[in-house]
């Protein structure tokens, strides 16, 4: 063995017992979790905990004519009821939501949606509790109802909110009805019209991205610990941004800020649904102000399907005009958006239809307007971001069935008409027609290598016999081919277009290093299952040279870790991610100069190797990272301060955007409507990997979630507004059996403006998913004459689609 | 999703536990496996203020054959139909069928007489017991007697049982070795109960039909015995035309309601959709 081979090899070990970025370190939260040793909000027991259950709404759209609590009041056990004329002194009967608007904790006199808060029984128990929401008799007077968003702003519509009946200008500028929320507007409207009326081809559209549900498997909860003699406020809670809620408890409650402290503990899942405050958090911090003592809320299953923030609900009017030839020339879409009773939609503050102008894709369009009207309805509020960043599921979804309908309208095929149309490589960083600068890209690079390992020009033929032999009846089942070329935007974001309720949305990573080398971090987003204490290490392992196996990540406390915006959006590695990175090297810098002191050399002549610094071109001469944070507590350089620690406050300059180029084969049972999903290939690129385990973990979960989002999930109103479903035995959660087997691949394309290069994978396996399996039962049925069918495809869709094309004799 | 209060009651022998449920009266409900029950009483849809558990009772379980019936304890559970060897000899149906109950958990717990006694539309054994033309034996404070499966569903959630009885076995007769049999179930997922299903029972000899029977499940009130739809089958060779007009006569006979699972007109097709590739499956297992 030479000596370069000796060195090398000698590097390669000592990197690989970093278990640094690139490699496929195990969870290190898997050991709690896979024993069943997480602790969760609802396994905190304090002295003389109360527990508070709620009275809720049967009516859709009601007036309350009276609320008796004697009865309830007078059950052994029961220790306050309290309504809204309790709450109404406090101003707390409402909250502020985080899109401007306002939500009502308790009901006062109307109530808008069912199973909506109407009284909060607080109980030695939870039985009592539950038992006692029994004994409060309410008085309801019931009032037409709205379910069709498309009926809201009807000149004779019933007007659902009276407490701003009178205000005509929202958070989001000038209300056109009563029920109407917010118009926003993106793009060049003129201009586009002017396109499409000279396009040799268009289509049009109603896609509906239908409502659901994030469904974590734990559902929200939250325990509340006022301190009388200290005035401070303890609030355990699943709280996907625990900072934020921090602020917006303080702003509500009046309580300084230093005196709230807020504790995420391990949170099972969130998707989004943990992002908003509910008043389930609101009652249960008023009762134990108002008894003294901890209140813990707990939902149960139906009450988080039926009334925690729930997703989509997009009715989107999509348009493309392109030439004969298939170049998309211009993209024209209407969205009206049902945010239920309240707009509690959880959106930068800016952004009342978050990033739903990322809706022009992967594809070069030069031309685009976007316009979107929220309207209430009598429905839960909510509109959370299910497993995406801010409407991007609900954008991906518009662009890439409409690509579609286009290929189909040009007799085109549907990948040839995307490749077309790609931004291509050299384009970057691009500017899309609706405001957004694209980071990087090679997209054809990644569709080129999906193809070629799906051996899509093979199944195309295998479709095309299928076909034949359908129509020859020598078959009953249908075999569909969808694709989806997805580019997400994530990592919101930077401070002249993102805030939260006017906090800047940056994020923040604290890294200590201890005299013998081991690290704490801190960092002011929150896991929810992510992997977080994982990956985070392993960026710092390989920045500051020091196993990661001796770094503990911690988040979710708020006296302890620094203020940050939270877990949503594919937000941590974009944004802490980059903290974290940015922290660490700032470390780095400090240890260069004590290692200079410590060998009694130049800054200059030291270079970094994996854990050490050693004198240039005396290798025998180093430094390990181990023995410079001694150094840096024993003896550091005469004039610095001791110590080796940093803070980094991390303002992005961009978001990212990952891209991916998803294939799905189905097969379909015409005589049932049962689709089954034989194949499923999704190519990431989420720029530079931290985990490869990790990210194939993510996209099977956000996979999982696509295909039941897109198979069958839903949250569906009666017309009297009764919510449907609402429980597990009907809410489509796919099992192991259900859930297909998930091929999965890469290409990297570094972000060019973040520190590591590293863009954020938790979410697009769910936004390239929904579109993909929607077009893959879509292409089956086309040849039919099918036109667009609208998700959830269950069975029974499918089956009425076979129906109406007269399939079934 | 939080029961009301109640009591708990787990007596050792069905004389004891019928004179419990005759003394405690009408709030007091039998428990079994507690798997259609508890879902109830965490929706409040039932809240019972006593329960006599009938775990304690050691003779309430097991699978014996006497003379050509097999009888099968009450509390005997879902995965025991499964387990058992003798019962996979003479009547394989019903583990096809338990398997497609619900998910191992529930079928670990989940007892066959609170299947057939619960009187859910949406349970699977009820239309199989109509298919096989089995026997329920029950005992109440009047002492025992026997109900007939194709007598014993009257309404959703209402059966032939009065207040105080209990069903302690049932007893089904052996069918012909030669006989094919199938359940076919459309359901959403693992877990959920049927759309439609169709349990299918024949005998064939020198390739015409000798004998037909068709359960179905979850799509009326009651589970459904299609007696119109077989008799259509027998002495025909099973050909389109007799399939057709016996699917046909099946779904005639439905009512389902409209819920998350589809449409009254989805869940009838669905219906004839289960009886035809049940025969299909039938005919290809039957000897002769
Ligand atoms: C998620 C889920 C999915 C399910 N899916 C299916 C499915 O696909 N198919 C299916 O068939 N079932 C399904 N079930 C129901 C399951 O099979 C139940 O176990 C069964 O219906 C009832 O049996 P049990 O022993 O649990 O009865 P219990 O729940 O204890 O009792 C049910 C009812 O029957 C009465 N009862 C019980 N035993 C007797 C007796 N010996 N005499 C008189 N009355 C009695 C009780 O009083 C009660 O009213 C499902 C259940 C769950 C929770």
């Amino acid at each position: 063995m030479n000596d370069q081979t000796k060195i090398d090899q000698d590097r390669a070990e000592r990197t690989e017992k970093l278990q640094g970025m690139g490699c496929k370190r195990k969870r290190v939260e898997d050991i709690r979790f896979t024993q069943g040793k997480g602790s969760y909000v609802d396994d905190l027991k304090l002295p003389g905990m109360l527990f508070g259950d709620f009275v809720r709404s049967p009516h859709a759209h009601a007036r309350i004519k009276s609320i008796d609590t004697s009865r309830a009041k007078a059950l052994p056990g029961v220790v306050a009821v309290l309504t809204a004329a309790d709450l109404k002194p406090l101003g707390l009967h409402y909250m502020p939501t985080l899109a401007g608007d306002v939500q009502a904790v308790l009901a006062e006199e109307k109530v808008l949606f069912q199973n909506q808060e109407v009284a909060f029984v607080i109980a030695e128990d939870r039985y009592i509790a539950s038992d006692a929401t029994e004994l409060v008799d309410v008085e309801y007077e019931a009032l037409p109802c709205i379910v069709d968003p498309f009926k809201s702003m009807d000149p004779d519509a019933p007007i659902l909110r009276e407490d701003i009946q009178d205000k005509m200008v929202g958070a989001h500028g000038p209300r056109k009805h009563p029920n109407h929320i917010f118009e926003w507007t993106i793009g060049d409207k003129e201009a586009t019209d002017a396109v499409f009326a000279n396009a040799d081809v268009t289509i049009k559209e109603m896609l509906v991205d239908h409502r659901t549900h994030p469904s974590p498997l734990e559902t929200c909860q939250s325990v509340a610990s006022f301190d009388k003699v200290k005035g401070e406020l303890t609030l355990w809670g699943t709280f996907q941004a625990p900072h934020v809620i921090r602020t917006v408890v303080s702003l509500i409650s009046g309580l300084p800020e230093h005196k709230i402290h807020v504790i995420a503990p391990d949170i099972g899942g969130g998707f989004g649904n943990k992002v908003g405050a509910y008043a389930g958090y609101v009652c249960s911090v008023v009762g134990s102000i108002v008894l003294g003592v901890p209140v813990k809320w707990v939902e149960d299953r139906m009450e988080n399907l039926s009334t925690t923030s729930f997703a989509r609900d997009y009715h989107m009017t999509t348009e493309l005009a392109a030439t004969k030839d298939g170049k998309i020339q211009a993209m024209r879409v209407h969205v009206l958006a049902d945010h239920g009773a309240f707009d509690a939609c959880a959106d930068p503050s800016k952004w009342p239809a978050g990033f739903m102008n990322i809706c022009t894709g992967s594809y070069d369009i030069p031309t685009a307007h976007l316009a979107v009207d929220g309207v209430y309805t009598n429905k839960a509020s909510g509109g959370v971001a299910y497993r995406c960043s801010f409407r991007v599921t609900e954008a991906v979804f518009a662009i890439e069935r409409a690509v579609e309908l286009l290929a189909q309208k040009l007799g085109m095929d549907a990948a040839e008409l995307r490749i077309k149309n790609f931004i291509k490589a050299e384009q970057f960083p691009y500017q899309s027609a609706l405001g957004w600068e694209y980071d990087s890209g090679d997209y054809h690079t990644a569709m080129k290598k999906a193809m070629d390992t799906i051996g899509y020009k093979e199944l195309r033929e295998e479709q095309a016999k299928k076909r034949e032999a359908f129509k020859r009846g020598e078959t009953r089942e249908l075999m569909g081919i969808g694709i989806s070329f997805f580019t997400e935007i994530v990592g919101a974001g930077p401070s002249k277009n993102c805030d939260i309720l006017g906090i800047a949305m940056f994020d923040s990573a604290e890294i200590r290093i201890h005299p013998t080398g081991s690290v704490i971090a801190r960092m002011g987003t929150k896991s929810q299952g992510q992997g977080h204490e994982t990956t985070y290490a392993q960026i710092i392992a390989t920045e500051i040279g020091i196993p990661a196996d001796d770094i503990m990540i911690e988040e979710g406390n708020t006296d302890t870790a620094p203020y940050g915006l939270g877990t949503y959006g594919s937000r941590s590695t974009p944004v802490a991610g980059a903290a974290t990175a940015v922290a660490a090297r700032k470390i780095k810098a400090k240890a260069q100069m004590i290692a200079a002191h410590m060998l009694e050399v130049h800054e200059g002549d030291l270079e970094w190797d994996v854990d050490r610094f050693r004198v240039k071109g005396l290798p025998e001469k180093f430094k390990t990272m181990k023995e410079i944070a001694w150094a840096a507590y024993n003896s550091p350089p005469p004039n610095m301060e001791p110590g080796l620690e940093a803070v980094n406050y991390y303002e992005p300059p961009n978001m990212t955007y990952p891209f991916g180029a998803y294939f799905c084969v189905m097969d379909i049972d015409v005589d049932t409507g049962v689709a089954k999903t034989r194949r499923f290939y999704a190519l990431d690129d989420c720029g530079t990997r931290i985990n490869p385990m990790i990210i194939e973990g993510q996209v099977h979960g956000g996979l999982t979630e696509a295909f039941a989002c897109a198979m069958g999930q839903e949250i569906r109103y009666d017309e009297h507004g009764n919510v449907m479903g609402a429980s597990f035995m009907d809410f489509f959660l796919p099992t192991a059996v259900e859930t297909p087997h998930w091929e999965t691949d890469h290409t990297v394309t570094p972000s060019p403006h973040h520190p590591i290069g590293a863009k954020g994978v938790g979410e697009s396996p769910h936004v390239g998913g929904v579109p993909c399996f929607s077009n893959a039962v879509n292409d089956a049925y086309a040849f039919l004459g099918a036109g667009h069918i609208q998700m959830p495809h269950d069975a029974w869709r499918l089956w009425t689609v076979g129906q109406k094309l007269g399939l079934h004799t | 999703m939080i029961p009301g209060t109640f009591d708990y009651h787990r007596p050792a022998s069905v004389e004891d536990a019928v004179a419990l449920l005759a003394r405690l009266g009408e709030e007091a409900n039998i428990l079994a496996g507690g798997h259609s029950l508890i879902p109830l009483m965490k929706t409040r849809l039932a809240s019972p203020e006593h329960l006599v558990d009938l775990s304690g009772i050691g003779n309430l379980k097991g699978i014996s054959v006497t003379g050509n019936d097999v009888v099968i304890g009450a509390m005997t559970t879902q995965f025991e139909l499964i387990s058992s060897e003798e019962l996979g000899r003479h009547l394989p149906i019903i583990a096809e069928t338990s398997r497609l109950i619900a998910d191992p958990q529930i079928r670990y717990k989940g007892t066959f007489g609170g299947n057939v006694a619960n009187g859910d539309p949406g349970n699977d054994m009820p239309a199989l017991m109509m298919c096989l033309g089995a026997t329920y034996a029950v005992t109440g404070p009047d002492g025992s007697r026997d109900i007939a499966a194709r007598d014993f569903y009257q309404g959703a959630y209402f059966t032939a049982l009065v207040h105080g009885e209990i069903l302690t076995a049932v007893r089904i007769p052996i069918p012909s070795p030669d006989h094919g049999y199938a359940y076919e179930k459309l359901k959403r997922k693992v877990g959920d109960y049927a759309t439609a299903a169709a349990a299918v029972v024949i005998t064939m000899a020198g390739g015409k039909c000798t004998s037909a029977s068709i359960g179905l499940t979850n799509v009326s009130e009651t589970p459904l015995w299609a007696s119109d739809a077989a008799a259509l089958l027998v002495g025909t060779s099973l050909d389109k035309v007799s399939v057709d007009a016996a699917v046909a006569a099946a779904e005639a006979i439905t009512q389902p309601a409209s819920d998350m699972r589809g449409p009254a007109e989805y869940r009838t097709k669905m219906a004839g959709v289960m009886v035809r590739r049940a025969l299909e499956r039938a005919q290809s297992r039957a000897k002769g």
